[in-house]
């Protein structure tokens, strides 16, 4: 290695620093005490698993994200989570045997083998909530909720939320009995909303006249609310009606306790297709081209954990949020007390007492010329006629 | 940029046959791209900018939201991925064809096929579908030269009137996929600003379709 590549950081991994560092820190803390008032609880899941329990259900995407290594003791694979929705999955199915909702917040770093998402890095500070047993548009109006107060603790305002129901577009995939390999071209095509690709293939469809005319209707089903109603007259079948009717009382769930919050619906928004089961949301932020939160309902996860239960949550990146936030709290301004080298008991009882009143107190070290103002202090303690005090340094 | 709305094109083919549409939006560039040297032109709205930047760079421009809207060839499309972006419109504009290529009087290839292009993960998937195992040459222009000098068996290339094939002794050979230019969009602008890249689409989408 050559001595300038040292300190350089592998794609997508960074190293934060102060006042960044603290600030997600605080922020972490602040986040956790605000989930606890929501009555969420705490899980750890481990960094390191077994490959086949992290791959669980969310699985096939997930696969080629995920690091791995094998373990020496049991002679598996073992991988380093990259998303810990799966375990929180297992925790619900294994650890907690009730039938009553229960309630998961976790924060903690993932690693990713590819840059993708929110911030394009590789290891995000993976924070989130996870509501299991509930199959209801309470619970994802809950969810949503607590998505708006964690972007709003972080400082940010005024980001949109974008609103899809992946069950509409596979309702009319089992209506028109669609293969799965049909499903997946027509999903990719609708994702890119790529018009001409989508019209040609269903071209070469056997379906009827009108299944692909609905099909096509999808690519502009977006809007403002007046967009489910639309949906209502163009989309045909039971099934899919009952699914806009989901769609519509959680949105209008959700405008009730926050009237001012920006919705937009899209239809043919089917992110996390392969595991999601209801409706999906992503958050935007005005001047951002990238989503900085996202989540969903994804029923059924934990049946390969032995349980299958109902489930909803978001998740995000609070690296990047606090990064998005135009003037991170400010910890440099803070009060920052200098201390002289001295040998003196009244000084060393004087430091002391700061420290307990929470003051930050830097003490010089002896035969260092350091002074208040290189390290940056705000206050200095002088000794005025055989007594401490703390003085405001004044710029030079 | 919130309340920008920043087009991306890039010169040439593209930003010529682009004009009449966004004209039909009632967009016009203040500045001319050949005689100017902004990079960010003016338009006769105070809130939509143009930028000017290479071909290749449009979809990155517009997956990053550094500009809400652009026009890319779907050769530039299929190669970039599309992750990250709405192709909502066709403009059926700068027509060509995206194909193999290789010498006339070709004699049977032994061993790897060498392929030289600048669409490597479009050559990758198309031999790949084939079931050949290819050997891929990055390179950024002057395709046709490969195989006259040894560098490749095969080129991978945009087909226009096969004029530059001919002139150098090569002849198309498979076609890969029919290109015209589409309108994209950022997937943030395209929920953000609805109403203003809707109506960009809806009036770019009737001077298409006249």
């Amino acid at each position: 290695m050559l001595k300038k590549d040292r300190w350089l950081l592998p794609e997508g991994i960074q190293e934060v620093l102060s006042p960044q560092a603290l600030t997600i820190e605080s922020q972490r803390r602040s986040l956790l005490d605000l989930y606890q008032t929501w009555g969420y609880d705490l899980v750890e899941p481990p960094m390191i698993d077994f490959l086949d329990s992290l791959l669980t259900g969310t699985g096939h995407d997930l696969q080629l994200m995920t690091f791995t290594l094998t373990d020496q003791i049991s002679g598996k694979l073992l991988g380093v989570r990259a998303d810990m929705t799966p375990q929180i999955a297992r925790i619900d199915a294994h650890h907690i045997k009730t039938e009553q909702p229960s309630r998961f917040c976790y924060i903690g770093q993932v690693l990713k083998t590819k840059l993708e998402g929110f911030s394009q890095s590789r290891s995000p500070l993976q924070v989130g909530i996870e509501l299991y047993g509930h199959n209801g548009a309470a619970s994802d109006i809950e969810v949503l909720l607590l998505m708006i107060q964690t972007l709003n603790n972080v400082g940010l305002k005024d980001f949109h939320i974008d609103l899809g129901h992946v069950g509409i577009f596979r309702s009319m995939a089992r209506q028109a009995e669609l293969s799965e390999v049909e499903e997946d071209a027509l999903f990719d095509a609708l994702q890119r909303k790529a018009v001409t690709e989508l019209s040609s293939y269903l071209s070469t469809l056997d379906i009827s006249d009108e299944q692909k005319q609905q099909f096509m209707s999808l690519t502009d089903l977006n809007g403002d609310i007046s967009v489910i109603d639309k949906a209502r007259s163009i989309l045909t079948g039971d099934e899919v009606q009952t699914e806009l009717d989901k769609l519509e009382a959680i949105a209008k769930g959700l405008l009730a306790r926050v009237p001012e919050q920006i919705l937009y619906f899209d239809l043919s928004e089917l992110r996390g297709y392969n595991y999601h089961t209801g409706v999906v949301f992503v958050a935007y932020l005005p001047g951002h081209g990238q989503e900085i939160a996202k989540g969903g309902r994804y029923d059924g996860i934990g049946k390969t954990f032995g349980r299958s239960r109902a489930a909803t949550g978001f998740s995000t990146d609070l690296t990047h949020l606090v990064s998005l936030v135009s003037k991170p709290e400010a910890a440099d301004s803070k009060e920052t007390i200098f201390a002289p080298a001295a040998a003196d008991a009244a000084l060393m009882q004087m430091v002391s007492q700061l420290r307990q009143q929470g003051k930050r107190v830097i003490c010089q070290l002896t035969d260092s010329n350091s002074n208040a103002q290189a390290l940056g202090c705000t206050h200095t303690l002088s000794n005025d006629s055989g007594e401490w005090q703390v003085l405001e340094v004044t710029s030079a | 940029m919130s309340d920008t709305l920043t087009i991306a094109l890039s010169k040439g083919r593209i930003f010529k046959e682009t004009l009449p549409l966004l004209a039909h939006a009632d967009i016009y560039p203040v500045d001319d791209p050949d005689k100017s040297r902004k990079l960010i032109l003016d338009t006769n709205h105070d809130n939509i900018k143009l930028v000017i930047i290479r071909a290749t760079d449009v979809p990155t421009y517009v997956q990053y939201g550094a500009a809400d809207v652009g026009v890319a060839g779907k050769d530039v499309l299929m190669e970039h991925g599309g992750d990250g972006l709405y192709e909502p419109l066709d403009l059926h504009i700068a027509k060509c064809r995206l194909m193999t290529a290789g010498p006339v009087d070709d004699k049977p290839i032994t061993g790897r096929l060498r392929v030289a292009t600048k669409f490597v993960n479009t050559a990758k998937r198309f031999y790949a579908e084939k079931g050949i195992q290819v050997e891929v040459i990055k390179l950024y222009g002057s395709m046709e030269l490969a195989p006259l000098v040894g560098l490749a068996d095969r080129i991978v290339d945009v087909v226009d009137t096969g004029n530059t094939l001919k002139a150098n002794g090569l002849e198309p050979m498979e076609h890969i996929a029919d290109i015209s230019s589409r309108l994209i969009v950022n997937k943030a602008s395209m929920k953000m600003k609805h109403q203003r890249v809707k109506l960009l689409i809806d009036r770019i989408a009737e001077a298409v379709n006249q």
